[in-house]
């Protein structure tokens, strides 16, 4: 099996800070890989140079067979991967709908009918806020609209950024459960988290960072047995 | 597919039509001191159009930029030095009649367009190293910029230098004014339910957001500075041609606030916001005039009045006039967020309590 997504001996500096110290990782299709660890550890940075919004300073990413380090991020998007970035950023004074259309932004076509309604079965709430102010809605709300307006651009890959932040628990199940179905219909998802238990229940495998490198990574069934992962991560 | 353009040519056709009655009508109305009015009518049309201009960068794309005056100053230079050197003198050759006056606003047209395509240029130039900077910086960096230009034609003897340039022929009219204020108000209200006003949206309300849905950000900043900046430039040119004088020093960066004050005041990305603001604070300074008479002061109290007003606008309404909506949102809004049974029981208490909040 190839990987969708690869990164090889990734290296990122803020300035002169250094944020990672050569990152390897790779997700195959089909797979949702979580990346986890401490606040700081460099999940974040590795997210947004995959995503382009970031230049690395060494080392590469691949999609498919294809070197897009360094790329700008909308051709980064165009290829088919997708950014749902931390603290949701979605558009507060555009409606929903035109938060939806944005997310389509690069598509020639319109949203179709049927991708409405797999937004709306996947998230219900989303149809009766169809013409609200996306600043209206609730956190959870908000986080149910930025994945869906990343479906829009019908990626291949989904990058998600701490999906749970600041999410009441209730919300948490709902977010992580469509995060699944999403998998299951076809969409490789890379996810980063910091609630790893969540992560890791959700994931097939996890990739574990402190401080801008990659110290572990395994089945996230392994993972959840071995005592210093039950330890560090998951208070017990 | 529909064709939306057919309607903005009819649009075009009937504004041309009741742009020439109402020059007709301002004319020959028995006021006294009309002329001064209409100075003033006319001075509103040129806000109109360096607001909306303006809005488009500030408003719809975000972008701060304060340089609207430098790329006024182009488009009035420009326009102002092929009509001076070449167009006016080719027909002054010619014997008067209308051919000569169809020549002489061919010419001007022409004139005007090169003055803002050449502001456009220079918005395109200065776009491209400052847009990857965001707020504050990118406001000293076009702030910067604008003070250049007007150091440029300050310095260039053939355009009258410090002196300034007087006998710019005066060509301008309430038609042409307001036929591109016309112009500038349909092009933005095109442009923002369009693909690149979704763009512009998305970039001002987050730039990473934006970028990760696939929009490019930096073309699309580029873009809205170089529409913005052909309306400025196509302003000056109107500008120059009206008062037949111009002068660097009217082109200081006060200018530029001037301008800002007009989108801000109207509310950020409101385009009718942006047309009543202009047309307030180009009316106001004038309007105040009155007010040394009134209040019998020996000193001229208006600029006084006038920067009281704008603090107390900004106090009770920071958003602006409109907030980021359009005055006709405003109004459909009015209508049918208030129950029609409730509206009729207790008018007054509800206009008063639970009017639609029209803050964001």
């Amino acid at each position: 099996m190839t990987a969708i997504l690869a990164v090889r001996d990734l290296e990122v500096a803020y300035g002169s800070i250094p944020a990672l110290h050569g990152i390897e990782l790779s997700v195959e299709k089909g797979e949702i890989v979580t990346l986890i660890g401490a606040n700081g550890a460099g999940k974040t940075t590795t997210l947004r140079t995959i995503s382009g919004l970031l230049k690395p300073r060494r080392g590469d990413v691949f999609f498919g067979d294809k070197t897009i380090t360094g790329l700008k991020p909308h051709l980064i998007t165009a290829m088919g991967v997708s950014h749902v970035p931390e603290g949701r950023g979605i558009f507060a004074n555009l409606t929903v709908n035109d938060n939806l259309e944005l997310g389509a932004y690069l598509r020639k076509d319109k949203i179709t009918k049927a991708e409405y309604e797999r937004v709306f079965t996947l998230f219900p709430v989303l149809r009766d806020r169809i013409k609200q102010n996306a600043g209206t809605l609730s956190g959870g709300e908000q986080q149910m609209l930025a994945i869906s307006r990343a479906l829009m651009a019908r990626p291949s890959v989904l990058l998600l950024d701490e999906p749970s932040l600041g999410l009441a628990p209730q919300m948490v199940q709902t977010i992580f459960r469509v995060i699944r179905e999403i998998n299951q219909e076809g969409t490789t998802i890379l996810l980063v988290e910091q609630n790893a238990h969540m992560a890791l229940t959700t994931a097939q495998r996890a990739y574990v960072m402190e401080t801008g490198r990659i110290v572990l990574t395994d089945d996230t069934k392994a993972l959840l047995s071995s005592d210093r992962i039950k330890k560090a991560y998951l208070g017990g | 597919m529909r064709k939306w353009w057919l309607k903005d040519i009819v649009l075009l056709i009937v504004g041309l039509a009741v742009l020439v009655g109402a020059n007709y009508i301002l004319q020959v109305l028995p006021i006294q001191g009309m002329a001064y009015y209409f100075r003033v009518i006319i001075l509103i049309g040129i806000s109109i159009t360096l607001a909306v201009s303006l809005n488009i960068i500030n408003g719809h794309a975000g972008q701060f930029s304060l340089g609207h005056a430098g790329f006024m100053a182009i488009g009035a230079y420009l326009s102002a030095f092929v009509t001076y050197f070449y167009a006016s003198p080719y027909l002054e050759k010619l014997p008067e009649g209308l051919n000569r006056l169809v020549l002489q606003n061919v010419f001007f047209l022409g004139a005007v367009l090169f003055g803002g395509l050449c502001a456009a240029i220079a918005g395109y130039l200065v776009g491209l190293p400052s847009l990857r900077l965001r707020g504050d910086y990118l406001a000293i960096v076009t702030l910067g910029f604008g003070e250049i230009i007007r150091v440029i034609f300050l310095n260039v003897e053939k355009l009258g230098g410090a002196r300034g340039l007087s006998g710019v022929p005066a060509w301008s009219n309430f038609i042409w004014v307001y036929f591109f204020a016309w112009m500038t108000v349909l092009v933005s209200m095109r442009l923002i339910k369009s693909s690149i006003g979704r763009a512009f949206l998305a970039v001002r309300e987050d730039e990473i957001a934006a970028e990760a849905m696939g929009v490019d950000t930096t073309r699309y900043k580029v873009q809205a500075f170089v529409i913005g900046s052909f309306f400025a430039g196509v302003a000056g040119g109107l500008y120059g041609h009206y008062l037949a004088y111009l002068n660097p020093a009217m082109f200081t960066f006060m200018k530029s606030f001037e301008v800002i004050t007009m989108v801000v005041l109207g509310g950020l990305g409101s385009i009718s916001g942006s047309i009543v603001a202009a047309i307030i604070l180009t009316f106001l300074p004038e309007g105040l005039r009155m007010a040394k008479e009134f209040l019998h002061m020996n000193s001229d109290p208006r600029m006084v009045i006038y920067s009281i007003l704008l603090i107390v606008l900004m106090l009770t309404r920071p958003q602006g006039l409109f907030g980021r909506r359009e005055l006709w949102e405003i109004l459909a809004r009015r209508k049918d967020t208030v129950p029609k049974e409730t509206r009729d029981q207790d008018k007054g208490k509800m206009n008063r309590t639970s009017g639609p909040s029209i803050s964001e």
